[in-house]
């Protein structure tokens, strides 16, 4: 039993991760109808930026309360500034392009992130690009038991706390910009329908920018919060985590705020049962076998709306 | 019968041609190999060609179909080489059994693809993106932990069957089928999914079924060209069947036009040869790896590039939907015999 609890803690703390990044997904294929395949690599820039920061600050300072939230602002401005470029440059251009085309330039903006950072450039000695080797994350939050019950039957480790705590806050953030500010009502519009909005006389540009610098900052949390668990970066995560984070979004009904949290949860809960009572080798293909039954039984997801196709 | 003869015209040319190219190309080994890597490539994209052009469906896992071919395919060829048939010389007997477990290759792959696409082809575009992807992912984890397939070190101990000829009698296969689909009712149907979906089905198209076909002769292709691959590689390891491969077939295809079936067989051509071009030229140039090596590396983002600069300025690909006999001065090659499609 208390193996069983043990796993469900597991499992609910990295399902929050998964969540935040989720977040963004879910927000872009709202109001664009798109699914940016490179949200999972702007996530994988933020988690370099904030490995870099932390560097710079040494291991002092990093591991105070300041030197944290300094690590965490300056990865999520960071990617705020790369979702907006890249929403500027590779997918404004091609709004009223077939769908297929924007796909295919989201997955190829995917390839070009995750794959770049594995070249490593050195200009002027100073390290551009990481290389593909694995790096280990600072510890910037050092790991210690928050609460141990038995012996050592069940234990919470102070990250686990301190990241369920980060992510609630950022998701109650965005349920409060959502619905309460006159940006998320634009948001809220916009997704509804992009052309009428603009008619409103909605910003419709601006808000789509807006959305994915929101999401891509949430993902930059996430990625730094991961990267805490894990320990170790390397450029090819973002594919994997963004891919789950993906079948999170679909499984809650994507589009949907809060389906991609629980979708998210049950992932981060599945994935961790398979591992503590199966083999962790089949870890990477629970959460496409997940995808798949959830697609084949309720393909518009659990709190998801079935839509018609109109001519 | 006349039908019968036109339909069997390009094998008639092909295999004089390829078996005078096999004996001519005996004492170059580094050429034949290459030529299998490029075959097994325009293999790949020409069928990936079937789902993502032609249909207008995106398929981003093609290298799991290709991985179903290349351990079966292995698999059995292991079990019957320890056979022969007893009335044939051993050579002939040798490429008979690699024909049997190429088939059977293709044969599971096609199984797979039916599989895969009969649910998950309801589902719209991005999708099937993921589903096809997906697979790909779960085959790869399932190889990496069977014992029949060797886990994560592959499948070794395949026999070196695959020949200059064998390699691209596959290739023209897989153009001919092509291209008689292209022109063909099915053809049409495909065309009409891929431009405008709920208007095919108002006439009467049945979307699911036609999707379905696709993406089983796509996976047939796809199984084949893995068998090759398994036969000259001897060995056959999880990590050959990434998403990256996958990524690869799918640049060919964008970049040669969707839809264009020369346009395919031109970009898997050139994408090969290039990198292997660009490495020989850097290893002569400064007599080390180092350069070399990071034309390897520098690959993988450049494709990346190429996807969304080519969706910006050129998004039907180099060729659109067009052939290469559709254009200047081959048109009039090909014009005299037939219509155009």
């Amino acid at each position: 039993m208390s193996e069983f609890i043990q796993h469900v803690i597991n499992g609910l703390a990295s399902g929050t991760i998964y969540a935040l990044v989720a977040l963004g997904y879910t927000m872009v294929y709202g109001v664009l109808k798109l699914i940016n395949f490179a949200h999972g690599d702007v996530m994988m820039v933020g988690v370099y930026v904030g490995y870099a920061s932390a560097k710079q600050m040494g291991r002092e300072f990093s591991q105070s309360f300041l030197g944290v939230c300094l690590t965490f602002l300056v990865a999520m401005f960071a990617c705020a500034a790369i979702g907006f470029l890249i929403e500027r440059f590779a997918y404004r251009p091609l709004r009223e392009k077939p769908k297929l085309t924007a796909l295919i330039t989201a997955i190829g903006m995917s390839f070009f992130l995750s794959y770049s950072f594995q070249v490593e450039t050195k200009v002027f000695g100073l390290t551009i690009l990481p290389g593909a080797a694995p790096k280990a994350f600072p510890e910037i939050i050092k790991p210690t038991e928050w609460l141990v019950i038995g012996d050592r039957a069940i234990v919470v480790w102070n990250w686990q706390v301190i990241s369920v705590l980060i992510a609630v806050a950022l998701m109650a953030g965005l349920q409060y910009l959502v619905f309460r500010t006159r940006f998320g009502m634009a948001m809220r519009a916009v997704s509804f329908d992009h052309r009428t909005a603009g008619l409103m006389g909605i910003p419709v540009d601006r808000v789509i920018a807006g959305t994915f610098m929101l999401g891509s900052a949430l993902a930059a949390g996430a990625g730094i919060l991961y990267a805490v668990k894990d320990t170790l970066v390397q450029p090819l995560m973002g594919i994997t985590i963004g891919l789950k984070a993906f079948v999170a979004a679909v499984i809650g009904g994507i589009g949907h705020v809060p389906g991609a949290v629980v979708g998210a949860l049950a992932l981060g809960l599945v994935e961790e049962f398979v591992v503590g009572y199966g083999s962790s080798t089949w870890r990477d293909a629970v959460a496409f076998g997940f995808l798949i039954v959830v697609l084949l039984f309720k393909p518009e997801g659990i709190f998801g709306k079935v839509t018609t196709e109109k001519v | 019968m006349g039908g019968i003869i036109r339909g069997l015209l390009p094998f008639g040319v092909a295999v004089p041609v390829l078996l005078l190219m096999q004996f001519l190309t005996a004492d170059a080994p580094f050429f034949v190999i290459l030529s299998l890597t490029v075959g097994v490539n325009v293999t790949l994209a020409v069928s990936l060609n079937i789902v993502n052009g032609m249909t207008g469906q995106f398929s981003i896992g093609h290298a799991g179909f290709m991985a179903v071919g290349a351990y079966i395919a292995g698999v059995v060829s292991k079990v019957v080489s320890q056979y022969g048939i007893s009335f044939l010389p051993e050579a002939v007997s040798d490429q008979v059994l690699y024909g049997v477990s190429l088939t059977v290759g293709g044969l599971a792959a096609a199984l797979f693809g039916f599989l895969v696409g009969l649910p998950s082809l309801r589902l719209k575009g991005d999708y099937l993106a993921i589903v096809t992807l997906g697979f790909g992912e779960i085959i790869r984890v399932f190889v990496q932990n069977t014992e029949m397939f060797g886990k994560a070190l592959g499948l070794s101990g395949v026999p070196q069957r695959t020949t200059f000829f064998s390699c691209w009698l596959i290739v023209v296969l897989v153009v001919v089928v092509a291209r008689r689909i292209r022109r063909s009712t099915h053809g049409r149907a495909l065309l009409a999914i891929r431009e405008d979906e709920i208007a095919a089905e108002a006439m009467g198209v049945n979307t699911t079924a036609y999707k379905v076909r696709a993406f089983v002769v796509a996976s047939f292709f796809a199984g084949l060209a893995g068998g090759v691959f398994a036969h000259y590689q001897s060995i056959v390891a999880p990590s050959s069947f990434t998403f990256v491969k996958s990524m690869e077939v799918v640049v060919m295809v964008v970049a040669g036009g969707l839809g264009s079936t020369t346009g395919a067989v031109i970009a898997a051509v050139f994408l090969t040869l290039l990198p292997e071009a660009l490495r020989s030229l850097f290893l002569q140039i400064t007599g080390d790896g180092s350069m070399a090596q990071k034309v390897e590396q520098i690959r993988m983002p450049i494709y990346g590039l190429l996807l969304v600069v080519m969706m910006l300025v050129r998004p039907q690909g180099l060729f659109g939907t067009r052939e290469l006999w559709d254009m200047g001065p081959f048109k009039r090659l090909f014009e005299g015999r037939g219509g155009r499609s």
